[in-house]
């Protein structure tokens, strides 16, 4: 029996840690928290994290059943915390993002294609959201999804509220 | 291996039994302990653990994203092309004794002859890629080889691990156990339940398995992609094998235990701030520094990229900020 210990963080147990400058700006490193962020998220609001040019990671507080997403590209589903359900419908017609649009849009209705099928996620689990497919999320109770995507209409912005703005040694 | 490309080198030392290297004016020997580099303004030594390390890292990411400073002095700085070599370039004090020299070199050229190095300086038991306290020692003369752990392939996932005709995860039956540090992670997969005709579309992996049953470290390998944004997870333990100093911003989310990144300037080498990351925490490293980062346990990082060609282009100009997000 190993006595190795991994330590996971979760929405009940996380300490972050911080930013000890010595010539520089605390903001520039755009210092959060997935689970901190998520604490304080209403349930599947698409709150950006992690923003490079056009790409972001969105946090997502899974808690109940989320509306129908799509998008015209592939994004992934990492379950950080909690046990999430990820279905997987067929679109009907004029459903679909527009090509080449960015981000993922909410469906209008519920999707009106076959049922693709279901993924259930623990942490850790990745799981591919199909480009141009229905997905949802389904979690008993609250977790933690983070989503590679491209910024589009549902991302959140709110850096000066989740980011760290202060030096102190860790 | 064999390289098309013609590798100045020498005879097998006598007393040591390791073959020197040229290439341009840069020259390369080793001894039981120490790498010497000369260049025509100067010559700088390290311990070859430290240079082996850093050069693996080189070899594998073929000069990577930017500069790869295997140390404070010496070092490479990627053109996605051509490739410099530098010695002093990015030092403060020697660029003002003007002690600093430059070469531009042809990619495939140099990676040849850093390639041959690797090779003949890597001894028999001794693996570049893994922790201290999982390989033999790197010291001592000549004494034969270890190709097989210096020629792994980076991993690069086209859609996702686990995707149909893409990279498999990881089992024991492949080749990978769990390592030693990560044994407490769970190891189960998702439970994909797809309709007939569906099953390449309902994909799903067991992401922190497939990291806990790494057998590298500090080695990001791309496993899912959206157009040009690559997430490359890696599992760390020690030091990172060298000071990487971006040409574009880049993502860094903790996904277990902790590291603390030493940040510095990237041009100056002058210290800017320590960055202490535990689990869920998630910063970016600015396009104007270089890090190095420490993990006393073994973790779990999610490097994430921006892999635009247009992008070190833009930032160099000044037409893209170096970092990501004002706020």
């Amino acid at each position: 029996m190993s006595d190795v210990k991994t330590v996971f963080g979760s929405l009940a147990s996380f300490q972050k840690g911080g930013i000890q400058v010595i010539a520089d700006d605390p903001k520039n490193y755009v210092f959060s928290n997935v689970f901190d962020v998520a604490s304080k998220a209403k349930p599947y609001e698409r709150v950006a994290v992690g923003k490079n040019f056009e790409y972001v990671i969105e946090c997502l507080r899974t808690e109940g059943t989320s509306p129908w997403y799509t998008a015209d590209h592939d994004e992934f589903a990492l379950v950080m915390d909690g046990m999430v359900e990820v279905e997987l419908q067929k679109l009907g017609p004029s459903q679909a993002a527009a090509g080449g649009k960015d981000g993922a849009i909410l469906v209008k209705g519920d999707p009106g294609g076959p049922r693709m099928g279901r993924i259930v996620c623990h942490r850790g689990h990745m799981a591919l959201l199909p480009k141009g497919n229905a997905y949802r999320f389904k979690s008993a109770r609250p977790g933690v999804v983070i989503i590679q995507t491209v910024q589009g209409e549902l991302t959140i912005q709110r850096w000066a509220e989740i980011c760290e703005t202060r030096s102190a040694p860790v | 291996m064999s390289s098309p490309f013609a590798v100045q080198a020498s005879e097998p030392d006598n007393y040591y039994g390791y073959r020197s290297f040229k290439h341009g004016k840069f020259e390369f020997s080793r001894d039981e302990y120490f790498v010497k580099v000369r260049w025509p303004k100067g010559s700088h030594v390290m311990p070859a653990d430290v240079f082996l390390r850093a050069l693996q890292r080189d070899v594998a990411w073929n000069f990577f994203y930017g500069t790869v400073n295997f140390d404070h002095v010496f070092g490479t700085l990627n053109h996605y092309g051509t490739v410099d070599m530098f010695a002093g370039r990015f030092n403060d004090a020697y660029r003002k004794a003007g002690l600093d020299y430059n070469e531009t070199h042809k990619s495939d050229e140099l990676l040849a002859t850093f390639k041959a190095i690797l090779e003949d300086w890597t001894n028999k038991g001794y693996d570049p890629f893994a922790a201290p306290e999982e390989t033999a020692n790197p010291y001592g003369r000549k004494n034969g080889d270890n190709v097989k752990a210096i020629t792994r392939q980076r991993v690069t996932a086209q859609r996702m691990v686990g995707c149909a005709g893409d990279t498999p995860v990881r089992t024991d039956q492949n080749g990978y156990p769990v390592n030693r540090h990560f044994a407490d992670v769970p190891q189960d997969q998702p439970q994909m339940l797809p309709e007939k005709g569906f099953e390449d579309e309902v994909k799903a992996f067991n992401l922190f398995g497939y990291l806990s049953r790494s057998d590298v470290t500090w080695n990001p390998s791309v496993c899912s992609v959206v157009r040009e944004s690559l997430y490359c997870p890696t599992s760390e333990e020690f030091i990172l094998p060298v000071e990487h100093g971006n040409d574009r911003v880049e993502w860094f989310l903790q996904l277990s235990d902790e590291i603390t990144w030493v940040v510095k300037d990237k041009e100056t080498g002058a210290p800017r701030a320590n960055v202490v990351m535990r689990a869920g925490d998630i910063a970016a490293m600015p396009a104007d520094i270089r890090h190095q980062g420490y993990s006393a346990k073994r973790s779990m990082l999610l490097v994430w990229e921006n892999n635009s060609g247009k992008i070190p282009e833009l930032i160099a100009s000044g037409k893209a900020p170096v970092t990501p997000v004002k706020f």
